[in-house]
């Protein structure tokens, strides 16, 4: 890999302040976030490599990662930097940002489980597991995924057939109305 | 008959672990004239020394052997012991079987044995000590600085507060140093110039002071309290005591394209100059080499515009005479040479274009550039085109820690510079964005990583770990190919300008003064400290001190605390009226003496000199050798070289050492 810096090196990190709050140039790379890390076995880059690359205004190599995605947001990272830096909360951004600007989610299988989860839970107020289920394995093309163990959950009442609603959906409208992140950050800072 | 007294110390586990000390003192207390010997696990903590005292008073002891650790540690302490209870200090000796066996051997019954062996040499010759007194020598209650930097002028009006006189020493026409080239001061930004200039104003001005600058020092003779030295007046051409310092001869003078050494190369100066405004004294120098009434005899035209007569052409260089007590070395340091190599151990960084693209400089002359007193008068200009650099790359380490091409200690003071270039560099460019290739941030130090921090987070320095491997001219541009480990790439950076954190190196012209003075210096020609914990502002030549960057690398504020410590140690020392030192000398037998005048000339410290003895009507019977006591330091050259066995070194006679190694073949 070679990087050619120039004067614009802390756009990409200011980007990322502005939308997090988060100040990335305090990052000194002490690697604490990545020591903890519960994935961090599983990803190429470790969170600490992935503010490097934000330090270094590495825009498309970050929202192509999949260390985003593959984040647990278990907060571990958050709780232990010795920087205050909210390292969960930089990977959130860089998802809702990738997201923002189309690209193709990292890890197909992770936004098909948000989006099932989303699209459940918009429709119905709450979650509704069967359902969920079915959408997230046609989405991920894998129809039969984990299907020997719903009979044992039917039978013990931990799945059913059919939804269960809420009452006031007008207010969940509204609450999945005022919730885009960005919008709403963008509102703020106009007033 | 003697009465010697043994007292075995287990030093803790240091002794204990590898000597049996009990089974040694029982041992101990079978030899012959032993009439108590005793172990005890810390003899120097104040229980061990109570149960020495008392020994002495109970058993009437005449002598004293404690075997325990270098008598370089605890000499002193034991002997000090022994005096408290009425015995004379030299009857006390120290078996050492810390360094010389228990640290050295693993098996515990051989170090044992030798421990015994050690304390059985040390009984023999406790028992042919005489007591002995200390010798007693004036002290000259006037001290030498030598340098003139913020260490030299530090420790001089240190000095002179505490009330004793001092001859400050600089070898440049001004004082000041290289603290005087700086722009701003980490980890205060504070303007260098405006806390140095005050301080250069009082030691020029001190009642208490005399200042010599543009001065060296040529030949030192002497000891402790007692030292002559030499100072050479280099020639000035200029009658000091005629000039007010106007500065018409500097303005008139036609030869003005030498490079300014004050601007690191990057101004130019007359050929008679002061070498910067705020320079201390301000009286100019001629340079001879540059000088075209020097060159060719024509030109001399500040003689006939100088309102004062003041210059001399045919001024040569004057000598001084000063007696002093005691010297202060504050010799300060210099820059490693990246281009230029005067020594072939240190083969430069052609990689990175120095002296070839204008727009790579040093840290000292990118001081200059953004020094208010600077050639572009405080606005950064990059020397090629004047172009104000929007962007620019700091590389740290450039000869440090590089055991290839530069030096292998860390330069200590490079990390927080930088961050202050960097800092420096916003405040000045505005839009621009400052590069930092590093290797460690070693910023050690009170409030210094938070600067550090400030330097990255506030004002948005990238610092880049990794180093640079080489830069290349692309129109007008600088490329520098690095790398970031953190990121694990290469990194490319096209730069307006590159400032390299060149090395600290010491002095080029430390070691013939080293020489001239008896001190010590390690292989990079820093000057060694007695004791690098214990004793760091003293050299091993007693009454010659350390004082800043001549020791090792350091920044202003150490610089400034160790030229404090060293005035406190000088002012120490004058505070009184004689000086103790060990009678460890030699001694001549006037009556067997045949005045061969061998060890005249053997003396390595001219301490022997002829004494004539004279009958009662004042008739010369005889010339004998005699020993300076002040002068000598006991090695025993004389001893040796004796034809007629007639000198001794009172401590360590024949008899005692011939007796010693008797002791081990019993």
């Amino acid at each position: 890999m070679q990087l050619k810096l120039d004067n614009n090196v802390n756009q990409f990190a200011n980007e990322i302040e502005h939308l997090s709050g988060c100040s990335i140039s305090d990052c000194y790379q002490c690697g604490k976030c990545s020591a903890g890390c519960p994935v961090g076995e599983f990803v190429e880059e470790s969170p600490t490599r992935l503010m490097r690359l934000i330090q270094l205004n590495q825009r498309q190599a970050v929202l192509n990662s999949k260390t985003p995605y593959l984040c647990a947001t278990c907060t571990t990272c958050s709780e232990r930097c010795p920087m205050k830096i909210d390292v969960a909360k930089v990977m959130e951004t860089i998802r809702i940002l990738a997201c923002k600007e189309g690209l193709r989610p990292a890890v197909k299988a992770v936004s098909n489980f948000s989006g099932a989860f989303l699209d459940s839970v918009k429709s119905n107020g709450r979650l509704f597991e069967f359902g969920m289920t079915v959408t997230f394995n046609l989405k991920n093309g894998t129809p039969f995924k984990n299907a020997t163990i719903a009979p044992a959950m039917l039978l013990k009442g931990k799945l059913s057939f059919l939804p269960q609603s809420i009452k006031n959906k007008e207010r969940l409208k509204n609450i999945f109305a005022n919730s885009s992140y960005f919008e709403d950050r963008e509102e703020k800072k106009e007033h | 008959m003697a009465r010697i007294g043994v007292f075995v110390c287990h030093c803790g586990e240091n002794i204990g672990r590898t000597v049996d000390c009990a089974a040694v003192a029982k041992r101990a207390a079978l030899l012959r004239d032993v009439v108590y010997a005793v172990d005890y696990k810390y003899m120097c903590s104040d229980p061990g020394q109570n149960m020495i005292k008392d020994a002495i008073k109970e058993h009437n002891l005449s002598g004293v052997v404690v075997a325990s650790c270098s008598p370089l540690m605890h000499e002193k302490t034991f002997r000090r012991t022994v005096t408290e209870a009425g015995m004379n200090p030299f009857l006390c000796e120290i078996a050492n079987i810390r360094e010389h066996c228990s640290w050295v051997h693993e098996d515990k019954p051989v170090a044992t044995e030798k421990a015994l062996d050690l304390i059985r040499v040390m009984v023999e010759k406790v028992k042919r000590d005489i007591p002995l007194d200390p010798i007693r020598i004036p002290v000259t209650k006037k001290a030498l600085v030598i340098g003139g930097g913020i260490a030299g002028i530090q420790a001089a009006l240190d000095i002179a507060e505490g009330g004793k006189e001092v001859i400050l020493v600089e070898k440049s026409p001004s004082i000041g140093g290289h603290m005087a080239q700086l722009s701003e001061t980490f980890p205060t930004l504070d303007c260098s110039q405006c806390i140095l200039t005050p301080k250069m104003v009082s030691a020029n001005t001190h009642k208490n002071i005399k200042l010599y600058t543009y001065s060296e020092i040529e030949k030192v003779s002497g000891y402790i309290g007692n030292f002559n030295v030499t100072i050479r007046k280099k020639a000035r051409y200029i009658d000091e005591t005629l000039c007010t310092g106007c500065g018409i001869c500097q303005e008139k003078c036609p030869q003005k394209k030498i490079p300014s050494e004050f601007n690191e190369g990057l101004g130019m100066r007359k050929a008679i100059y002061v070498p910067f405004p705020q320079a201390v004294p301000n009286k100019p120098v001629i340079d001879r080499e540059h000088c075209t009434k020097f060159i060719n005899g024509k030109c001399g035209l500040c003689e006939k515009i100088c309102g004062r007569k003041a210059v001399r052409f045919d001024q040569t260089d004057s000598f001084v005479n000063e007696e002093v007590g005691a010297i202060v070395v504050a010799t300060g340091y210099d820059l490693y040479t990246i281009d230029k190599k005067t020594d072939e151990t240190l083969k430069g960084y052609g990689e990175y274009g120095y002296g070839k693209y204008p727009d790579v400089v040093s840290g000292l002359q990118f001081e200059r550039l953004v020094s208010a007193s600077g050639p572009t008068y405080g606005e950064l200009k990059r020397p090629s085109d004047g172009k104000v650099p929007e962007t620019i790359v700091f590389i740290q380490c450039v000869g440090s820690r590089d055991e290839a091409k530069g030096v292998s200690y860390c330069s200590k003071i490079c990390c927080m510079y930088t961050a202050k270039h960097t800092m420096l560099y916003k405040h000045k460019v505005h839009n621009g964005q400052a590069f930092v290739f590093y290797m460690d941030i070693r910023a050690g130090g009170k409030n210094y990583d938070e600067f550090v921090r400030r330097a990255i987070e506030e004002d948005g320095a990238v610092y880049l770990r990794g180093r640079v491997s080489k830069i290349s001219e692309e129109n007008g541009k600088l490329i520098v190919k690095g790398a970031d480990t953190l990121s694990g790439a290469q990194v490319e950076i096209s730069a307006d300008m590159v400032v390299l954190a060149t090395a600290i190196s010491a002095q080029p012209d430390i070691v013939p003064l080293a020489q001239k003075l008896g001190v010590g210096y390690d292989q990079y020609h820093f000057l060694s400290e007695a004791h690098p914990k214990l004793r760091p502002v003293e050299t091993n030549s007693a009454g010659i001190f350390l004082a800043g960057a001549c020791q090792a690398p350091k920044d202003i504020p150490e610089a400034v605390a160790q030229a404090s410590a060293a005035a406190s140690k000088v002012l120490g020392l004058f505070s009184s009226l004689e000086l103790e030192r060990e009678p460890y000398v030699a001694k001549v037998n006037e009556s067997t003496c045949v005045d061969c005048e061998f060890c005249l000339t053997a003396c390595p410290y001219n301490a022997i000199e002829r004494k004539e003895i004279k009958n009662r009507k004042g008739e010369v019977i005889k010339v004998v050798s005699h020993v300076n006591e002040g002068k000598c330091q006991g090695c025993g050259t004389c001893v040796s070289i004796c034809r007629s066995k007639s000198i001794d070194l009172a401590g360590f006679t024949d008899e005692q050492v011939y007796s010693q190694i008797n002791a081990l073949f019993v």
